[in-house]
């Protein structure tokens, strides 16, 4: 089995994000891999490995790509290093601030090229949080969506994926033949921790840079305009008690003076 | 007049309050088309559901293929009907299945879209909340039929009572939206509350609640609040997934938000910090989510859940 995954570098949660002409400042924040993509990367490798595993010459390659900054790179360079084979970096000055839509395109776009049997998403990145991408590819793909995967089962030879799917909607069984895009939820599997041996080969699988020009596709970055962006007023401090027993009539009366009950 | 189209949000084959609220704000910009995908020979029982917000059109269209087929077949049948009726706008619930659809028909149309708005104004400008609620957004689509996904509960709904014109559409369901295959299902269990996404107060308990959520769940009943839960707790098994709130579980915006035992990590913070009023019960004075509290008790939440149920319930009475 061919298998991509899409990854992509956010910036860490926990780092204060701001917006520089409309768009998220990227430059001066910590970045790291997006952490619901760890689960995709874990599942394709989990994939490969229960049906021969993805050794040089084996039966499956798992390939890793992301479209965004050069430093992109280090995403990339931890999935190699969790076990994926190679890695492709999309990365264009003109891509800068892309939407969705220009990003599923470029994607959608480099997978069809590279040929693909699954591709395997995370269900949301951690900054843009559209949850979008995965069936956008999809739909460019013309192929089987099964997203919001909390469970896959794979058989490469009736081509044949399962999944459940878990949404607010409930639960769905669902079914797809190759060639498939999935996306998983976090509650799918638990990432593993590249090892040393993981690290040390990672640093010489070479990590493929393509601009623009050479996935052969035009794009315009974005199609929605940031009119403003204001920074909320932080939450005026609030009134904290501590309990000796009458906490519990100062936070009904709290409730009963906000109208609340 | 300019036609606005909005997809009629059924969950579990019921109309929810969402329908309304895209309506409400539909109606904004234009004549409200409400777009209703029923299963075969129900599209009339759910066109009916249809009764209050300012929807002035529903158009119904039949087919077994949206329960087999899911998203992408709701989004072709959708495409199509962008296409015919040239809408200004269209607007979709903000939940996992509103924004694959939204996706998919912004590809099928060449259209830019907008998802997770909390608001839509009269001129197609969207008003979202990002990086976990600490920057206001207005933003507008340059391109295409602008395609907006709306966060449940996030406008308050005009629900007079209405009686569309309904127009009964057939549609062709293309092969390449039938190569995913829906082959069983099963809705959410409700019980008898408020759905978390709808509700005006949902209270929440986490790892403080030590799997037991009956003070949780009393609170809640006395308030008629949802009752929502941290991944800490849907992870040890004390109630379903679909009742988690955060980045991974639902996004809440309710009037009030009541926190029990839960520390306020970021991931929590993202589902629930739009919310109008926080109030948080928890041990730790040093716990992260007395920072977006409006009412913090610092207490154990068995001691202060009980008398605060019978307060409530005093008031009530
Ligand atoms: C990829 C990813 C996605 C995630 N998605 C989500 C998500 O969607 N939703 C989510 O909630 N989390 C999510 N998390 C997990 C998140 O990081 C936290 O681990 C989780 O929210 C912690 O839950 P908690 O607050 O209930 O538990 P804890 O952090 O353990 O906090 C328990 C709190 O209860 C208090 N307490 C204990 N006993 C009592 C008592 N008797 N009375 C009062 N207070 C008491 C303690 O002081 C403590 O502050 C995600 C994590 C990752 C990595
Ligand atoms: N720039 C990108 N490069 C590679 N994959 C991406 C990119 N953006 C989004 N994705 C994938 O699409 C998923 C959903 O992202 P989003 O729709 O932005 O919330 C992510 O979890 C990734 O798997």
């Amino acid at each position: 089995m061919r298998i991509a995954i899409c990854i992509k570098q956010v910036p860490d949660s926990w780092a204060e994000k701001k917006m520089v002409n409309g768009v998220l400042d990227r430059v001066n924040v910590d970045v790291v891999l997006n952490d619901l993509d760890e689960y995709a990367v874990e599942e394709a490798l989990r994939i490969a490995e229960a049906h021969g595993g993805n050794e040089e010459g084996g039966p499956n390659s798992v390939t890793v790509i992301s479209m965004g900054p050069e430093r992109a790179t280090e995403a990339l360079r931890k999935a190699l290093s969790m076990g994926a084979n190679n890695a492709i970096l999309i990365s264009d000055a003109s891509l800068a601030g892309a939407d969705a839509l220009a990003t599923s395109k470029v994607l959608a776009t480099v997978i069809s090229k590279i040929g693909f049997d699954l591709v395997i998403c995370g269900t949301e990145s951690t900054d843009a949080r559209m949850s979008v991408v995965p069936a956008m590819i999809a739909e460019r793909l013309g192929c089987a969506q099964l997203t919001f995967a909390s469970a896959v089962k794979v058989d490469p030879l009736t081509q044949q994926v399962l999944i459940t799917r878990v949404t607010e909607a409930g639960v769905d069984e669902m079914s797809g033949q190759f060639p498939a895009v999935i996306s998983v939820v976090e509650k799918i599997n638990e990432p593993r921790y590249p090892s040393f041996k993981g690290i040390m080969s990672a640093k010489k699988k070479t990590i493929d840079v393509m601009d623009i020009l050479a996935v052969g596709v035009t794009v315009e970055s974005s199609w929605s305009l940031v009119l403003d962006a204001t920074p909320r007023p932080s939450r005026a401090a609030g009134i904290k008690v501590t309990d000796d027993g009458g906490a519990a009539n100062q936070l009904v009366s709290f409730l009963s003076e906000k109208k609340l009950i | 007049m300019s036609r606005v189209i909005i997809l009629a949000d059924f969950i579990g084959g019921k109309n929810t309050k969402t329908t309304a609220e895209l309506a409400t704000a539909a109606a904004r910009i234009g004549d409200v088309v409400a777009v209703v995908l029923a299963p075969q020979g129900q599209g009339s029982a759910y066109a009916a559901a249809l009764t209050h917000g300012p929807i002035d059109t529903v158009v119904v269209v039949e087919s077994e293929s949206f329960a087999a087929h899911g998203v992408s077949a709701a989004a072709d049948v959708l495409a199509q009907i962008i296409v015919s009726k040239e809408p200004v706008a269209v607007l979709i619930a903000s939940h996992a299945f509103g924004k694959e659809v939204a996706g998919r028909v912004a590809v099928k149309t060449n259209s830019g879209i907008i998802t997770d708005a909390i608001d839509v104004s009269a001129d197609i400008s969207a008003t979202q909340m990002v990086f976990g609620g600490s920057t206001t957004v207005h933003s507008k689509i340059s391109h295409g039929t602008p395609i907006i996904t709306v966060r449940p509960n996030s406008i308050s709904a005009d629900l007079k009572q209405v009686s569309p014109v309904i127009e009964v559409l057939s549609c062709e369901i293309t092969d390449g939206s039938r190569k995913s295959k829906i082959t069983s299902s099963q809705p959410p269990v409700q019980g008898g509350r408020p759905e978390l996404t709808e509700a005006d107060i949902v209270v929440s308990g986490g790892r403080g609640t030590n799997g037991d959520f009956l003070a949780v769940e009393a609170f809640a009943d006395s308030l008629g609040a949802a009752v929502g839960a941290s991944r800490a707790a849907t992870d040890a098994g004390w109630y379903p997934h679909s009742h988690q709130v955060g980045q991974t579980g639902k996004t809440v915006s309710p009037q009030l938000y009541v926190a029990c035992g839960i520390s306020g990590a970021i991931q929590h913070r993202a589902g629930m910090q739009t919310s109008k009023a926080i109030v948080v019960i928890n041990k730790d004075p040093e716990a992260p989510i007395f920072e977006i509290a409006d009412f913090g008790v610092i207490g154990d939440l068995f001691a202060v859940l009980p008398q605060a149920t019978e307060g409530v319930l005093a008031r009530k009475s």
